[in-house]
Protein backbone atom coordinates (compact mmCIF):
# COMPACT_ATOMS: atom_id res chain seq x y z
CA UNK A 1 0.00 0.00 0.00
CA UNK A 2 2.85 2.23 0.88
CA UNK A 3 6.02 2.99 3.11
CA UNK A 4 6.58 4.58 5.68
CA UNK A 5 9.39 7.00 6.51
CA UNK A 6 10.94 10.36 8.46
CA UNK A 7 8.65 12.22 6.81
CA UNK A 8 5.14 10.29 7.60
CA UNK A 9 4.08 12.11 10.77
CA UNK A 10 4.60 15.88 8.96
CA UNK A 11 2.50 14.59 5.86
CA UNK A 12 -0.17 13.20 7.70
CA UNK A 13 0.21 16.28 10.14
CA UNK A 14 -0.42 18.65 7.34
CA UNK A 15 -3.42 17.18 6.45
CA UNK A 16 -4.68 17.34 10.01
CA UNK A 17 -3.71 21.07 10.42
CA UNK A 18 -5.55 21.85 6.09
CA UNK A 19 -8.85 20.68 7.96
CA UNK A 20 -7.98 22.11 11.78
CA UNK A 21 -7.40 25.30 9.31
CA UNK A 22 -11.03 24.83 8.15
CA UNK A 23 -12.84 24.16 11.61
CA UNK A 24 -11.18 26.64 13.19
CA UNK A 25 -11.43 29.43 11.02
CA UNK A 26 -15.24 29.03 11.03
CA UNK A 27 -17.53 29.17 14.17
CA UNK A 28 -20.90 28.22 12.59
CA UNK A 29 -18.73 25.17 11.74
CA UNK A 30 -17.57 24.62 15.31
CA UNK A 31 -20.84 24.81 16.47
CA UNK A 32 -22.23 22.64 13.88
CA UNK A 33 -20.07 19.65 14.96
CA UNK A 34 -21.33 20.34 18.88
CA UNK A 35 -24.99 20.98 17.82
CA UNK A 36 -26.55 17.87 16.78
CA UNK A 37 -25.14 15.47 19.56
CA UNK A 38 -25.98 18.43 21.87
CA UNK A 39 -29.65 18.46 20.52
CA UNK A 40 -29.78 14.27 20.42
CA UNK A 41 -28.93 14.57 23.81
CA UNK A 42 -31.62 16.51 25.03
CA UNK A 43 -33.95 14.92 23.19
CA UNK A 44 -33.23 11.84 24.18
CA UNK A 45 -32.73 12.85 27.63
CA UNK A 46 -36.49 13.62 28.04
CA UNK A 47 -37.30 10.66 26.83
CA UNK A 48 -35.86 8.44 29.33
CA UNK A 49 -36.87 10.98 31.96
CA UNK A 50 -40.38 10.55 31.18
CA UNK A 51 -39.63 6.86 30.85
CA UNK A 52 -38.35 6.68 34.31
CA UNK A 53 -41.20 7.61 35.71
CA UNK A 54 -43.57 5.14 34.16
CA UNK A 55 -41.34 1.92 34.21
CA UNK A 56 -39.47 0.45 36.78
CA UNK A 57 -37.01 -0.79 34.35
CA UNK A 58 -35.81 2.37 33.02
CA UNK A 59 -36.09 3.93 36.77
CA UNK A 60 -33.29 1.30 37.75
CA UNK A 61 -31.44 1.18 34.44
CA UNK A 62 -30.64 5.00 34.29
CA UNK A 63 -29.00 6.75 31.57
CA UNK A 64 -29.49 3.60 29.12
CA UNK A 65 -30.90 5.16 26.66
CA UNK A 66 -28.98 8.57 26.90
CA UNK A 67 -25.60 6.30 27.20
CA UNK A 68 -27.19 4.82 23.72
CA UNK A 69 -27.40 7.87 22.15
CA UNK A 70 -24.22 9.17 22.94
CA UNK A 71 -22.53 6.22 21.92
CA UNK A 72 -24.26 6.08 18.69
CA UNK A 73 -22.99 9.50 18.18
CA UNK A 74 -19.65 7.93 18.59
CA UNK A 75 -20.43 5.96 15.69
CA UNK A 76 -21.96 8.29 13.37
CA UNK A 77 -19.80 10.86 14.00
CA UNK A 78 -16.76 8.81 13.63
CA UNK A 79 -18.38 7.81 9.96
CA UNK A 80 -19.36 10.83 9.04
CA UNK A 81 -15.94 12.92 10.15
CA UNK A 82 -14.16 10.68 7.97
CA UNK A 83 -16.19 11.36 5.05
CA UNK A 84 -16.64 14.14 5.04
CA UNK A 85 -13.05 15.37 5.46
CA UNK A 86 -13.00 13.52 2.14
CA UNK A 87 -15.99 15.13 0.43
CA UNK A 88 -14.45 18.45 1.47
CA UNK A 89 -11.30 17.87 -0.86
CA UNK A 90 -13.48 16.72 -3.53
CA UNK A 91 -15.68 19.83 -3.16
CA UNK A 92 -12.61 22.11 -3.41
CA UNK A 93 -11.08 20.41 -6.58
CA UNK A 94 -7.89 19.39 -3.93
CA UNK A 95 -7.71 15.79 -5.12
CA UNK A 96 -5.03 16.49 -8.18
CA UNK A 97 -3.09 18.40 -5.60
CA UNK A 98 -3.03 16.37 -3.04
CA UNK A 99 -1.93 12.78 -4.73
CA UNK A 100 0.70 14.99 -6.75
CA UNK A 101 2.56 15.09 -3.70
CA UNK A 102 5.06 13.06 -1.68
CA UNK A 103 1.56 12.01 0.50
CA UNK A 104 1.47 8.29 0.64
CA UNK A 105 -2.16 7.02 0.30
CA UNK A 106 -1.91 5.16 3.78
CA UNK A 107 -0.81 8.63 5.06
CA UNK A 108 -3.74 10.09 3.84
CA UNK A 109 -6.32 7.46 5.51
CA UNK A 110 -4.48 8.21 8.68
CA UNK A 111 -4.63 11.77 8.11
CA UNK A 112 -8.52 11.35 7.78
CA UNK A 113 -8.81 8.98 10.93
CA UNK A 114 -7.28 11.50 12.94
CA UNK A 115 -9.50 14.45 11.32
CA UNK A 116 -12.58 11.81 12.23
CA UNK A 117 -11.25 11.26 15.96
CA UNK A 118 -10.58 14.87 16.35
CA UNK A 119 -14.29 16.08 15.06
CA UNK A 120 -16.27 13.46 17.27
CA UNK A 121 -14.45 14.14 20.42
CA UNK A 122 -14.84 18.25 19.70
CA UNK A 123 -18.61 17.58 18.94
CA UNK A 124 -18.99 15.27 21.62
CA UNK A 125 -17.68 16.13 24.79
CA UNK A 126 -19.69 19.36 24.75
CA UNK A 127 -22.95 16.50 25.29
CA UNK A 128 -21.50 14.43 27.82
CA UNK A 129 -20.86 17.93 30.00
CA UNK A 130 -24.26 19.06 29.37
CA UNK A 131 -26.02 15.16 29.51
CA UNK A 132 -24.20 15.04 33.57
CA UNK A 133 -25.71 18.93 34.38
CA UNK A 134 -29.32 18.49 32.60
CA UNK A 135 -29.78 14.78 33.55
CA UNK A 136 -27.44 13.57 35.90
CA UNK A 137 -26.14 11.25 33.71
CA UNK A 138 -22.57 10.66 32.83
CA UNK A 139 -20.76 8.71 30.42
CA UNK A 140 -17.73 8.26 32.43
CA UNK A 141 -19.53 6.20 34.67
CA UNK A 142 -19.49 3.60 32.45
CA UNK A 143 -15.86 3.30 33.03
CA UNK A 144 -12.63 1.89 31.48
CA UNK A 145 -15.36 -0.12 29.24
CA UNK A 146 -16.15 2.91 27.99
CA UNK A 147 -12.49 3.36 26.36
CA UNK A 148 -13.00 0.21 24.65
CA UNK A 149 -16.59 1.25 23.56
CA UNK A 150 -15.29 4.74 21.92
CA UNK A 151 -12.35 2.60 20.60
CA UNK A 152 -14.31 -0.04 18.77
CA UNK A 153 -17.11 2.18 17.51
CA UNK A 154 -15.10 4.68 16.40
CA UNK A 155 -13.31 1.79 13.99
CA UNK A 156 -16.07 0.49 12.93
CA UNK A 157 -17.44 4.40 11.89
CA UNK A 158 -14.14 4.78 10.08
CA UNK A 159 -14.42 1.47 8.35
CA UNK A 160 -18.17 2.04 6.98
CA UNK A 161 -16.40 6.04 6.48
CA UNK A 162 -13.41 4.61 4.03
CA UNK A 163 -16.18 2.47 2.10
CA UNK A 164 -18.34 5.74 1.31
CA UNK A 165 -15.30 7.62 0.22
CA UNK A 166 -13.86 5.47 -1.87
CA UNK A 167 -17.28 5.26 -3.67
CA UNK A 168 -17.54 8.87 -4.17
CA UNK A 169 -13.39 8.74 -5.51
CA UNK A 170 -14.94 6.01 -7.78
CA UNK A 171 -18.26 7.56 -8.94
CA UNK A 172 -18.09 11.08 -8.08
CA UNK A 173 -20.38 13.09 -5.93
CA UNK A 174 -23.35 11.14 -6.94
CA UNK A 175 -22.53 8.51 -4.12
CA UNK A 176 -22.12 11.24 -1.47
CA UNK A 177 -25.81 10.59 -0.18
CA UNK A 178 -24.22 7.11 0.71
CA UNK A 179 -22.46 8.55 3.22
CA UNK A 180 -25.34 9.01 5.24
CA UNK A 181 -27.67 5.95 4.48
CA UNK A 182 -25.21 3.18 4.96
CA UNK A 183 -24.99 3.97 8.58
CA UNK A 184 -28.77 4.36 9.47
CA UNK A 185 -29.22 1.39 7.60
CA UNK A 186 -26.84 -0.34 10.58
CA UNK A 187 -28.72 1.40 13.47
CA UNK A 188 -31.81 -0.86 13.62
CA UNK A 189 -29.49 -3.62 13.31
CA UNK A 190 -26.94 -3.23 16.08
CA UNK A 191 -29.79 -2.67 18.54
CA UNK A 192 -28.49 0.77 19.92
CA UNK A 193 -32.06 1.14 21.63
CA UNK A 194 -32.59 -2.41 22.61
CA UNK A 195 -31.37 -5.65 22.78
CA UNK A 196 -30.43 -7.39 19.52
CA UNK A 197 -32.34 -10.59 20.88
CA UNK A 198 -35.27 -9.02 20.36
CA UNK A 199 -34.62 -9.11 16.52
CA UNK A 200 -36.02 -11.67 14.22
CA UNK A 201 -33.16 -14.90 13.84
CA UNK A 202 -32.07 -14.01 10.06
CA UNK A 203 -31.77 -10.39 11.25
CA UNK A 204 -30.06 -11.49 13.76
CA UNK A 205 -27.60 -13.12 11.71
CA UNK A 206 -26.62 -9.44 10.41
CA UNK A 207 -26.55 -7.98 13.20
CA UNK A 208 -23.87 -10.87 14.81
CA UNK A 209 -21.12 -9.65 12.01
CA UNK A 210 -21.74 -6.21 13.31
CA UNK A 211 -19.20 -4.89 15.87
CA UNK A 212 -21.73 -2.49 17.35
CA UNK A 213 -24.26 -4.87 18.08
CA UNK A 214 -21.74 -6.04 20.74
CA UNK A 215 -20.95 -2.57 21.93
CA UNK A 216 -24.59 -1.74 22.72
CA UNK A 217 -25.36 -4.75 24.11
CA UNK A 218 -22.16 -4.27 26.40
CA UNK A 219 -23.04 -1.20 27.21
CA UNK A 220 -26.51 -2.37 28.85
CA UNK A 221 -24.76 -4.89 30.50
CA UNK A 222 -22.72 -2.37 32.37
CA UNK A 223 -25.58 -0.48 33.00
CA UNK A 224 -28.59 -2.94 33.70
CA UNK A 225 -26.41 -5.47 35.78
CA UNK A 226 -22.73 -3.48 36.39
CA UNK A 227 -20.88 -6.25 34.41
CA UNK A 228 -18.32 -5.42 31.71
CA UNK A 229 -18.07 -8.23 29.52
CA UNK A 230 -15.22 -8.64 27.93
CA UNK A 231 -16.27 -11.62 25.36
CA UNK A 232 -18.24 -9.24 23.75
CA UNK A 233 -15.64 -6.74 23.48
CA UNK A 234 -13.34 -9.40 22.29
CA UNK A 235 -15.85 -10.48 19.56
CA UNK A 236 -16.42 -6.61 18.53
CA UNK A 237 -12.58 -6.14 18.11
CA UNK A 238 -12.03 -9.12 15.79
CA UNK A 239 -14.71 -8.00 13.55
CA UNK A 240 -13.55 -4.35 13.92
CA UNK A 241 -10.37 -5.63 12.12
CA UNK A 242 -12.28 -7.43 9.11
CA UNK A 243 -14.30 -4.40 8.75
CA UNK A 244 -11.64 -1.70 9.03
CA UNK A 245 -9.53 -3.94 6.49
CA UNK A 246 -12.27 -4.63 4.48
CA UNK A 247 -12.97 -0.43 4.40
CA UNK A 248 -9.10 0.41 3.62
CA UNK A 249 -9.49 -2.48 1.05
CA UNK A 250 -12.22 -0.89 -0.46
CA UNK A 251 -10.73 2.16 -0.53
CA UNK A 252 -7.58 1.89 -1.92
CA UNK A 253 -9.28 -0.67 -4.88
CA UNK A 254 -11.44 2.54 -5.21
CA UNK A 255 -8.62 5.03 -5.53
CA UNK A 256 -7.17 3.01 -7.89
CA UNK A 257 -9.76 3.07 -10.56
CA UNK A 258 -9.88 6.18 -9.87
CA UNK A 259 -6.47 6.86 -11.45
CA UNK A 260 -7.02 4.18 -14.21
CA UNK A 261 -10.08 6.10 -15.05
CA UNK A 262 -8.64 10.03 -15.01
CA UNK A 263 -11.27 10.75 -11.98
CA UNK A 264 -8.70 12.37 -9.43
CA UNK A 265 -8.53 15.92 -11.43
CA UNK A 266 -12.06 15.76 -12.43
CA UNK A 267 -13.71 14.84 -9.31
CA UNK A 268 -15.55 18.15 -8.04
CA UNK A 269 -18.32 20.30 -7.91
CA UNK B 1 2.42 7.67 -43.00
CA UNK B 2 2.79 6.79 -38.93
CA UNK B 3 2.15 9.54 -37.06
CA UNK B 4 4.17 8.19 -33.69
CA UNK B 5 6.67 10.45 -33.72
CA UNK B 6 9.96 9.77 -31.53
CA UNK B 7 11.15 13.64 -30.33
CA UNK B 8 14.04 14.60 -28.71
CA UNK B 9 13.07 18.16 -27.74
CA UNK B 10 16.86 18.67 -26.45
CA UNK B 11 18.09 17.91 -29.79
CA UNK B 12 15.86 21.04 -30.97
CA UNK B 13 16.70 23.11 -28.63
CA UNK B 14 20.27 23.00 -28.83
CA UNK B 15 20.09 21.86 -25.01
CA UNK B 16 22.37 19.21 -23.68
CA UNK B 17 22.03 16.28 -20.37
CA UNK B 18 23.19 13.35 -19.45
CA UNK B 19 19.52 12.10 -18.69
CA UNK B 20 16.40 14.09 -19.80
CA UNK B 21 13.99 15.40 -17.24
CA UNK B 22 11.28 13.44 -18.69
CA UNK B 23 11.45 10.51 -21.07
CA UNK B 24 8.03 8.88 -22.35
CA UNK B 25 8.33 5.81 -24.62
CA UNK B 26 5.61 4.64 -26.09
CA UNK B 27 2.90 5.98 -23.94
CA UNK B 28 -0.74 4.99 -24.24
CA UNK B 29 -3.59 5.90 -22.16
CA UNK B 30 -7.15 4.26 -23.47
CA UNK B 31 -10.36 5.09 -21.69
CA UNK B 32 -12.46 2.00 -23.21
CA UNK B 33 -12.14 2.27 -26.71
CA UNK B 34 -11.21 6.07 -26.73
CA UNK B 35 -7.22 6.26 -27.57
CA UNK B 36 -6.59 9.55 -25.22
CA UNK B 37 -2.68 9.30 -25.83
CA UNK B 38 -2.03 7.10 -28.62
CA UNK B 39 1.77 5.74 -28.37
CA UNK B 40 3.67 8.92 -27.80
CA UNK B 41 7.36 9.32 -27.21
CA UNK B 42 9.75 12.32 -26.47
CA UNK B 43 12.41 12.96 -24.49
CA UNK B 44 13.20 16.85 -22.92
CA UNK B 45 16.40 17.99 -21.78
CA UNK B 46 16.95 18.86 -18.15
CA UNK B 47 16.48 23.08 -18.22
CA UNK B 48 14.32 23.71 -20.91
CA UNK B 49 11.26 25.32 -21.64
CA UNK B 50 8.87 22.66 -23.75
CA UNK B 51 5.67 23.61 -24.49
CA UNK B 52 2.70 20.45 -25.35
CA UNK B 53 0.42 22.22 -27.85
CA UNK B 54 -2.88 21.00 -29.11
CA UNK B 55 -6.47 21.32 -29.47
CA UNK B 56 -9.29 20.12 -27.21
CA UNK B 57 -8.86 16.97 -26.36
CA UNK B 58 -5.59 16.59 -27.82
CA UNK B 59 -4.69 14.57 -25.51
CA UNK B 60 -2.26 17.37 -23.37
CA UNK B 61 -4.32 17.40 -19.88
CA UNK B 62 -4.26 13.56 -19.56
CA UNK B 63 -0.26 13.43 -20.51
CA UNK B 64 0.96 15.89 -18.32
CA UNK B 65 -1.81 14.11 -15.53
CA UNK B 66 0.42 10.54 -16.20
CA UNK B 67 3.52 12.27 -15.59
CA UNK B 68 2.02 13.81 -12.32
CA UNK B 69 1.00 9.83 -11.58
CA UNK B 70 -2.30 11.32 -11.23
CA UNK B 71 -3.52 8.91 -14.08
CA UNK B 72 -2.70 5.46 -14.33
CA UNK B 73 -1.09 4.72 -18.65
CA UNK B 74 -2.51 1.79 -20.21
CA UNK B 75 0.71 1.18 -21.65
CA UNK B 76 4.59 2.50 -21.71
CA UNK B 77 7.29 4.00 -19.72
CA UNK B 78 8.24 7.42 -17.71
CA UNK B 79 11.19 8.13 -16.50
CA UNK B 80 11.43 11.73 -14.57
CA UNK B 81 14.40 13.56 -13.58
CA UNK B 82 16.47 9.83 -14.24
CA UNK B 83 14.08 7.83 -12.45
CA UNK B 84 11.66 5.45 -13.62
CA UNK B 85 8.06 7.15 -12.20
CA UNK B 86 6.04 3.97 -11.37
CA UNK B 87 8.77 2.77 -9.07
CA UNK B 88 9.98 6.13 -7.69
CA UNK B 89 6.98 8.25 -7.47
CA UNK B 90 6.84 9.59 -4.08
CA UNK B 91 10.67 10.95 -3.94
CA UNK B 92 10.14 11.82 -7.50
CA UNK B 93 6.90 13.93 -6.84
CA UNK B 94 8.94 16.12 -3.79
CA UNK B 95 11.26 17.27 -6.55
CA UNK B 96 8.12 18.38 -8.88
CA UNK B 97 5.58 20.90 -8.77
CA UNK B 98 2.27 21.49 -11.08
CA UNK B 99 -0.64 23.95 -11.67
CA UNK B 100 -3.70 23.04 -13.41
CA UNK B 101 -6.77 24.60 -14.00
CA UNK B 102 -8.27 21.33 -13.20
CA UNK B 103 -7.29 21.66 -9.76
CA UNK B 104 -8.23 24.12 -7.25
CA UNK B 105 -6.63 25.19 -3.72
CA UNK B 106 -9.19 24.69 -0.57
CA UNK B 107 -11.13 27.96 -1.15
CA UNK B 108 -11.74 28.59 2.53
CA UNK B 109 -8.47 28.83 3.47
CA UNK B 110 -6.07 31.90 3.57
CA UNK B 111 -3.01 32.03 0.93
CA UNK B 112 -0.70 31.48 3.69
CA UNK B 113 -2.73 28.56 5.49
CA UNK B 114 -2.84 26.80 1.76
CA UNK B 115 1.04 27.51 1.25
CA UNK B 116 1.57 26.24 4.97
CA UNK B 117 -0.38 22.71 3.76
CA UNK B 118 1.63 22.27 1.07
CA UNK B 119 4.69 23.29 2.36
CA UNK B 120 4.59 20.39 4.78
CA UNK B 121 3.21 17.86 2.30
CA UNK B 122 6.36 18.84 0.25
CA UNK B 123 8.97 19.02 3.32
CA UNK B 124 10.11 22.47 2.84
CA UNK B 125 13.02 23.06 5.29
CA UNK B 126 11.69 26.53 6.52
CA UNK B 127 8.50 27.24 5.01
CA UNK B 128 7.50 30.45 6.84
CA UNK B 129 11.27 31.97 5.18
CA UNK B 130 9.83 30.30 2.14
CA UNK B 131 6.76 31.30 1.94
CA UNK B 132 7.35 35.11 2.42
CA UNK B 133 10.17 34.58 -0.26
CA UNK B 134 7.49 33.61 -2.98
CA UNK B 135 5.10 36.55 -1.28
CA UNK B 136 7.44 38.71 -2.71
CA UNK B 137 7.95 37.23 -6.06
CA UNK B 138 4.45 37.20 -6.77
CA UNK B 139 3.31 40.29 -5.03
CA UNK B 140 1.33 38.15 -3.02
CA UNK B 141 2.41 40.03 0.39
CA UNK B 142 -0.98 41.84 0.97
CA UNK B 143 -3.19 38.50 0.16
CA UNK B 144 -1.46 36.16 2.48
CA UNK B 145 -4.12 36.34 5.10
CA UNK B 146 -7.16 36.54 2.96
CA UNK B 147 -9.39 33.52 2.00
CA UNK B 148 -8.89 32.43 -1.61
CA UNK B 149 -11.95 32.06 -2.41
CA UNK B 150 -12.28 35.77 -2.07
CA UNK B 151 -9.47 36.59 -4.27
CA UNK B 152 -9.64 37.23 -8.44
CA UNK B 153 -9.18 34.63 -10.92
CA UNK B 154 -5.74 36.21 -11.60
CA UNK B 155 -4.88 36.38 -7.80
CA UNK B 156 -5.90 32.92 -6.83
CA UNK B 157 -3.65 32.06 -10.10
CA UNK B 158 -0.88 33.46 -8.93
CA UNK B 159 -1.37 31.97 -5.36
CA UNK B 160 -1.50 28.36 -7.18
CA UNK B 161 1.49 29.74 -8.98
CA UNK B 162 2.87 29.94 -4.82
CA UNK B 163 2.06 26.92 -4.57
CA UNK B 164 3.72 25.53 -8.06
CA UNK B 165 7.00 26.69 -6.32
CA UNK B 166 6.55 26.17 -3.04
CA UNK B 167 9.21 23.36 -2.70
CA UNK B 168 11.75 24.94 -5.46
CA UNK B 169 10.91 22.09 -7.70
CA UNK B 170 13.47 21.09 -10.30
CA UNK B 171 10.19 20.18 -12.90
CA UNK B 172 7.74 21.97 -12.97
CA UNK B 173 4.60 21.06 -15.05
CA UNK B 174 2.06 24.29 -16.04
CA UNK B 175 -2.09 23.52 -17.88
CA UNK B 176 -2.34 26.76 -18.82
CA UNK B 177 -0.53 29.15 -16.58
CA UNK B 178 -1.64 32.84 -17.42
CA UNK B 179 -4.72 31.86 -18.45
CA UNK B 180 -7.01 33.70 -16.37
CA UNK B 181 -4.28 36.62 -15.87
CA UNK B 182 -4.43 40.00 -17.94
CA UNK B 183 -1.66 40.55 -20.53
CA UNK B 184 0.70 42.88 -17.87
CA UNK B 185 0.15 40.79 -14.89
CA UNK B 186 0.77 37.22 -17.73
CA UNK B 187 3.86 39.54 -18.77
CA UNK B 188 5.27 39.69 -15.33
CA UNK B 189 4.47 35.87 -14.31
CA UNK B 190 6.49 35.22 -17.69
CA UNK B 191 9.14 37.10 -16.21
CA UNK B 192 8.90 35.10 -13.22
CA UNK B 193 8.98 31.83 -14.52
CA UNK B 194 11.81 32.48 -16.53
CA UNK B 195 13.76 34.03 -14.20
CA UNK B 196 12.98 31.05 -11.95
CA UNK B 197 14.42 28.72 -14.50
CA UNK B 198 17.75 30.38 -15.42
CA UNK B 199 18.17 30.95 -11.09
CA UNK B 200 17.07 27.35 -10.05
CA UNK B 201 18.07 25.65 -13.50
CA UNK B 202 14.40 23.87 -13.21
CA UNK B 203 12.40 22.55 -16.47
CA UNK B 204 9.55 23.56 -17.41
CA UNK B 205 6.51 21.55 -19.50
CA UNK B 206 4.13 23.60 -20.41
CA UNK B 207 0.70 22.97 -22.07
CA UNK B 208 -0.91 26.48 -23.41
CA UNK B 209 -2.94 27.79 -26.28
CA UNK B 210 -0.99 31.20 -25.82
CA UNK B 211 1.17 31.13 -28.85
CA UNK B 212 2.84 34.24 -28.25
CA UNK B 213 4.23 32.79 -24.90
CA UNK B 214 5.14 29.70 -26.04
CA UNK B 215 7.51 31.73 -28.69
CA UNK B 216 8.66 33.95 -25.64
CA UNK B 217 9.47 31.33 -23.06
CA UNK B 218 9.89 27.92 -24.79
CA UNK B 219 13.13 26.48 -26.07
CA UNK B 220 11.27 23.21 -28.04
CA UNK B 221 7.41 22.69 -28.94
CA UNK B 222 5.54 19.33 -28.76
CA UNK B 223 2.46 19.54 -31.00
CA UNK B 224 -0.04 17.09 -30.37
CA UNK B 225 -3.68 15.95 -31.54
CA UNK B 226 -5.58 12.66 -31.89
CA UNK B 227 -3.32 11.26 -28.82
CA UNK B 228 -0.42 11.48 -31.12
CA UNK B 229 2.43 13.70 -31.05
CA UNK B 230 2.32 14.60 -34.70
CA UNK B 231 4.90 17.53 -34.92
CA UNK B 232 8.30 18.89 -33.18
CA UNK B 233 11.05 21.53 -33.13
CA UNK B 234 12.11 25.02 -32.16
CA UNK B 235 8.83 27.39 -32.24
CA UNK B 236 11.50 29.44 -35.15
CA UNK B 237 12.13 25.91 -36.50
CA UNK B 238 8.28 25.18 -36.97
CA UNK B 239 7.68 28.52 -38.17
CA UNK B 240 9.76 27.82 -41.33
CA UNK B 241 8.90 24.73 -41.62
CA UNK B 242 4.99 25.60 -42.38
CA UNK B 243 6.22 28.82 -44.07
CA UNK B 244 4.31 31.00 -41.67
CA UNK B 245 4.73 34.07 -39.95
CA UNK B 246 3.72 33.37 -36.05
CA UNK B 247 3.59 29.91 -34.03
CA UNK B 248 -0.69 30.44 -34.10
CA UNK B 249 -0.66 30.05 -37.97
CA UNK B 250 1.19 26.93 -37.77
CA UNK B 251 -1.03 25.59 -34.91
CA UNK B 252 -3.67 25.99 -37.19
CA UNK B 253 -2.29 24.79 -39.87
CA UNK B 254 -1.65 21.79 -38.01
CA UNK B 255 -5.15 21.44 -36.20
CA UNK B 256 -6.50 21.84 -39.54
CA UNK B 257 -4.97 20.38 -42.03
CA UNK B 258 -2.50 17.66 -40.18
CA UNK B 259 0.95 18.15 -39.32
CA UNK B 260 3.12 18.61 -42.65
CA UNK B 261 5.04 15.56 -42.54
CA UNK B 262 1.92 14.02 -42.31
CA UNK B 263 1.22 15.80 -46.04
CA UNK B 264 4.33 15.58 -47.26
CA UNK B 265 4.06 13.00 -50.51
Amino acid sequence: MSGIDAGTPRRIGAVVLRHWYLIASSWPRFVDLCYWPIVQMILWGFIQTFLMRQSSFFAQAGGILLGAVMLWDVLFRGQIGLAIAFFEEVYSRNLGHLFATPLRIGEYIAALMLVSLARTVIGLFPATLLAIWFFGFSLYSLGIALIAFFVSLIVFGWSIGLFVAGLVLRYGLGAESFAWAFIFALAPLCGVYYPTAILPAWVQVLSAVLPASYIFNGMRAVLINHVVRVDYLLTAAGLNVVWLAAGVAGFLIFHSQARERGMLLQLGE
Amino acid sequence: MDTILKTDVSAASGVRAATPAIAVEGLVKRYGQVRAVDGISFNVARGSFTALLGGNGAGKTTTIAILLGLVRPTAGRVEILGQEFARHSKTLLARMNFQSPYADLPRRLTVRQNLTVYARLYGVANPKIQIASLARELDLDALLDRPLGELSAGQRTRAGLAKAFINRPELVLLDEPTASLDPDTADWVRGFLARYAREAGATFFIASHNMLEVERLCDSVLMMKGGLIVDSGAPKELIAKYGRTTLEDVFLDVARHGARSESAP
